[in-house]
């Protein structure tokens, strides 16, 4: 049995998992809770958010995100590439910034337009 | 003559003012300092906004993004890179810019819409050294993320707020290396989410009921002593740990920003640092809402847009229907209840219910939070698994049962089960 706190909203329930229970989630509150629980046990992912370079733009950096889950053993590796990324502005909200990060399949897109 | 002018083109006053304009108000203007709109959401680029309001998970910039697209085609005027001088109880609004000069408008309504700033290393007195190397964690955040400066390599943080927690990952992911977290209370003011996601997911030590008791460093920070403290908050000898870092950042808290309401002459509550404000976020000056972080300092940008949202739309009433009328019913809070918002309800002017908003003073586990009438007649209750300070709580009070309540005042207490 192992005891975490969920992390999909900011409500925070406190998850027991039984490992030997086929993953079975007890404490939470949504269906997402549960599905949390589950992963984070089996293969833990997070969304990634970081910036780049950008110029041309009102700031020097552009915000961006992994448009999906990465595995978590993964973010530092997948936050490294973003080092020596240069984006000319103008960009739009959801523009693919690097694509396909580390084989995922998932790719870093700016979340705002500059 | 503006129908209504908002103070702020954060999240609080592009909601505000998007809802006024929904609810038929023609001419609109929000006034804001920085060169764009989207206040603090700007540099929050972590995601987890929006999940009750867009149902979905979205960075800061993506939130303020959703509400400036809209604004584009609604006709609402902005003015950027203008600062408010003051507002008049007559609702004359100065503000001054470098394209347009000094001006004077006049609005039938004002929204303030300024939101909190950082409580910084004057405010909480921390011994030592005055090196350079010390910040608070959202100016850290604006130079990382917006900026594009590393404030520094070694990070020791104090104080467990969100955006200290933020910015302990955020610092991580860009090559620092944050050797703890220091909270002087015995839980964390964040969100139990940040406290896994941002510390866990990285190894960060959190230390609770730890302070800095000891900062060196002659031109820049050297080392922190941390100290563990005692039930009175107080050091104890013999408990220090010494980090050797150039940088502290400071996640001690957040203060509304209210001078424009102070020389306004708005009344103003020691509790919540804030405006008291009514059912209809309307404040002591008829005509003058309030709403988001410079009333109460919000957990959830969600809420703020809610809020926010009920003071637009209170502000187009005031201008389309006339002033909200009735007498008002006091909201005392008592027991682990710190403050509440509203602070006062006119039961007349009340929709179906009242959402009331509070915190609790410490953590309560299986409790219950009790509504008595001025005359100790209870009125409702409402039960909780548990609550803490670090999340606001909110129960809806009914139109009905404010109607019945006796003695001018009612009281909100919190207390275990």
């Amino acid at each position: 049995m192992k005891e975490l706190i969920c992390i999909v909203c900011p409500k925070g329930c406190h998850l027991r998992v039984d490992e030997e229970k086929d993953y079975q989630v007890t404490g939470h509150s949504c269906p997402r809770g549960a599905e949390y629980g589950r992963q984070e046990l089996l293969n833990p992912t997070r969304v990634l958010t970081s910036t780049v370079r950008v110029e041309g733009g009102l700031h020097a950096r552009l915000p961006v995100k992994t448009d999906g889950v990465i595995p978590k053993e993964k973010m530092m590796e997948a936050v490294r590439l973003l080092d020596s990324v240069r984006v000319q502005a103008p960009v739009k909200t959801g523009q693919v910034i690097l694509p396909d990060v580390l084989g995922t399949g998932v790719s870093f897109v700016a979340t705002r337009g500059m | 003559m503006y129908d209504l002018i908002v103070i702020g083109g954060g999240p609080a006053g592009l909601a505000a003012a998007l809802e006024a304009r929904g609810q038929g108000l023609e001419k609109i203007l929000i006034v804001e300092r920085d060169q764009e709109l989207g206040g603090i959401l700007n540099q929050c680029i972590h995601n987890g906004f929006g999940l009750h309001y867009f149902k979905e998970e979205l960075t800061g910039p993506e939130y303020a993004g959703r509400f400036i697209e809209k604004l584009a085609d609604s006709g609402i005027q902005v003015a950027l890179d203008t600062m408010v001088l003051d507002v008049t109880p007559q609702r004359e609004v100065h503000t001054v810019s470098r394209r347009t000069g000094y001006r004077v408008e006049q609005a039938k309504t004002v929204l303030l819409a300024m939101g909190c700033r950082e409580r910084t290393r004057g405010a909480i007195a921390i011994p030592g050294a005055r090196p350079a190397g010390i910040y608070t964690a959202g100016a850290a955040q604006r130079y990382v993320n917006m900026e594009g400066y590393m404030p520094g390599r070694r990070v020791v943080i104090l104080g467990s707020g969100d955006i200290g927690l933020i910015m302990a990952r955020r610092m991580t992911l860009e090559g620092a290396k944050v050797l703890a977290c220091v909270e002087l209370m015995p839980y964390s003011g964040g969100l139990n989410r940040n406290i896994v996601q941002c510390l866990q997911d990285y190894s960060i030590p959190l230390y609770l009921s730890h302070t800095i008791v000891d900062v060196k460093g002659r031109e820049r920070v050297e080392q922190v002593t941390v100290a563990k403290v005692d039930e009175n908050r107080r050091p104890i000898p013999g408990t220090e740990m010494v980090f050797d870092c150039d940088t502290i950042l400071l996640s001690v808290g957040l203060i509304p920003e209210n001078e424009l309401s102070k020389k306004a002459g708005i009344v103003l509550d020691r509790r919540t640092n804030g405006a008291v404000v009514y059912e209809n976020m309307e404040t002591s000056l008829p005509g003058v809402f309030a709403c988001g972080n410079v009333v109460h300092v919000h957990d959830l940008v969600d809420f703020v847009t809610a809020e926010s949202q009920r003071a637009g739309a209170a502000a187009a009433r005031h201008v389309l229907e006339g002033p909200a009328q009735g007498d008002a019913l006091e909201v005392k809070n008592a027991g682990a209840v710190s403050y509440t918002v509203p602070q006062k309800i006119r039961p007349q002017n009340a929709g179906k219910t009242v959402d009331v908003f509070f915190r609790v003073n410490r953590i309560l586990s299986e409790s219950v939070i009790r509504v008595e009438d001025g005359e100790g007649n209870p009125l409702a209750r409402y039960p909780r698994e548990r609550m803490a300070p670090g999340e606001m709580e909110r129960f809806p009070l009914p139109k009905v049962l404010l109607e019945k309540a006796k003695g001018g005042f009612i009281t909100v207490t919190a207390e275990e089960a």
